[in-house]
């Protein structure tokens, strides 16, 4: 276990290094991020297998895809708007049952250009049948790394570690990093039982007629739904091994348990919401969060238990469905469907888009809208 | 757990033969002189039989496989003596 105060990129792609991954395939250039950069120095130095530059990101989830069908553990690393580049290739990944890990440094989409962070380059793939991760700093990123790989190769399915652009990526942090011996004793080496095998030649990503196309779908929907109890155990076992866990590796409850509004959120912003929450409880007010970790598949029962008789619920999100509810409310607000009886009162606030600044100030702001228990939708 | 992955050679289990809408391709074989275009740039392909290294009057007319054929028309299209005409047909 290594101590060190690093940037969050190099502390993820230190993460990466030790989780031994075989192959390495990225493009790094903007709007990548330092973790790419720092992969190819580990490489440089003899540290990682394999290394592909590829020439586009498309061409880096591609070139996962191939290694990772032969069985080999993979990583790729993308931003913004390389992450669009690679649309294509994300749903191939996932429907060809690939444990591919993804590390997002979370930046906004075109147009107009900009390369700061927001959450939309990954939300936007929310469908493609990827587990997502949202991080709420350095460590707790660079901890989901093996927790990833574990949860990935133990259904099949690929995973993305997201972190905000700029808030974790670009921000030095003091970190444990837990070393190769430790990852092993909790990963095990990746061994697919079907992979492409010159002595067992198979076809992957098959093709598939109307009768068959939508078994598949349904399937990878189903196993999809499955994997919120695998990580789970993944945030446990990791707990027990490293002493941290986040939540119950789905959601986060701070301070929400007997609040009588709450604030909901993923990633980076839920620090400066948790300081917003102590701040209104030393003042004696019933305010809480919940954060969302896992995004894909959504913990719609774990969220619906935590938000259970509240007053009011705020989402935030540096996400939107332009011409629909915003995403991160969207799925909170099918959460919400479940509950019997009284239910809580639902506000959407949008913010945060293309790195614009969200203060504790704001979230302040946001609560005591919450508070008020109307139903808003606003973009801050 | 369903894995798209399949053994070599079974693509051939789906009969894209059924693709066809209404019209297949027929050769005359007392048109054809068996110069092999059609079977060259039959995208299938499922054209089969004329053997490109022997001598157009020693060559075998070509079979068109049914079973695969999607009846696209490229090979009446570029057949150079309008040797295959696309006919009707009822399923």
């Amino acid at each position: 276990m290594a101590r060190k105060t690093v940037e969050g990129s190099f502390a993820v792609a230190e993460a990466v290094r030790n989780c031994e991954p075989d192959v390495a395939a990225c493009y790094p250039i903007t709007p990548s991020t330092h973790v790419a950069e720092e992969l190819a120095n580990y490489y440089a130095d003899g540290e990682l297998k394999e290394y592909i530059t590829t020439e586009s990101e498309l061409s880096s989830m591609s070139a996962c895809i191939g290694a990772s069908a032969a069985g080999s553990r993979t990583v790729t690393v993308t931003s913004g708007q390389g992450f669009a580049l690679m649309h294509e290739a994300v749903y191939c990944a996932a429907g060809m049952r690939l444990p591919i890990v993804m590390i997002v440094g979370n930046r906004a989409l075109s147009a107009p250009l900009n390369i700061w962070g927001d959450w939309q380059d990954a939300v936007t793939e929310r469908d493609s049948g990827w587990i997502q991760f949202y991080c709420e700093n350095s460590q707790e990123a660079l901890d989901t790394v093996p927790q990833a790989y574990k949860v990935a190769e133990a259904t099949l399915l690929p995973a993305m570690v997201c972190m905000d652009g700029f808030y974790i990526t670009h921000a030095v942090e003091p970190v444990e990093i837990p070393g190769k011996e430790e990852i092993r004793k909790y990963l095990p080496p990746f061994n697919p039982k079907v992979r492409l095998d010159p002595d067992n030649p198979v076809s992957m990503g098959e093709y598939a007629l109307p009768s068959h196309y939508q078994q598949f779908r349904q399937d990878l929907h189903e196993d999809l739904l499955a994997a919120e109890k695998i990580v789970r155990d993944a945030n446990g076992g990791y707990a027990a091994q490293f002493g941290r866990s986040y939540g119950d590796g789905t959601i986060e409850e701070y301070k929400s348990g007997d609040a009588d509004y709450v604030f909901v959120s993923m990633g980076s912003i839920c620090g400066n919401a948790k300081e917003a929450v102590d701040a209104l409880r030393a003042k004696g007010e019933k305010a809480g969060l919940v954060r969302i970790r896992l995004f894909r598949p959504f913990p719609y029962d774990a969220l619906a238990k935590a938000l259970s008789g509240k007053k009011s619920v705020g989402v935030f999100e540096k996400s939107y469905d332009l011409g629909a509810l915003a995403p991160l409310c969207s799925d909170v607000s099918a959460s919400i469907a479940l509950l019997k009886g009284d239910r809580p009162a639902l506000s959407s606030f949008i913010g945060g888009l293309g790195g614009k600044d969200v203060t504790v100030a704001h979230v302040s702001e946001m609560l005591a809208k919450i508070k008020q228990g109307k139903t808003l939708t606003e973009w801050i | 757990m369903l894995l798209p992955v399949a053994k070599p050679g079974s693509s051939l289990e789906n009969k894209t033969g059924a693709w066809r809408v209404g019209f297949k391709p027929k050769t005359d074989e007392a048109k054809c002189i068996k110069c092999g275009t059609c079977q060259q740039l039959c995208p299938e392909p499922c054209i089969t039989g004329v053997e490109a290294g022997r001598k157009p009057a020693e060559r075998t007319f070509p079979v068109t496989d049914y079973d695969y054929c999607k009846g696209c028309g490229v090979c009446a299209s570029v057949c150079p003596v309008k040797a295959i005409a696309m006919v009707a047909e009822e399923k």
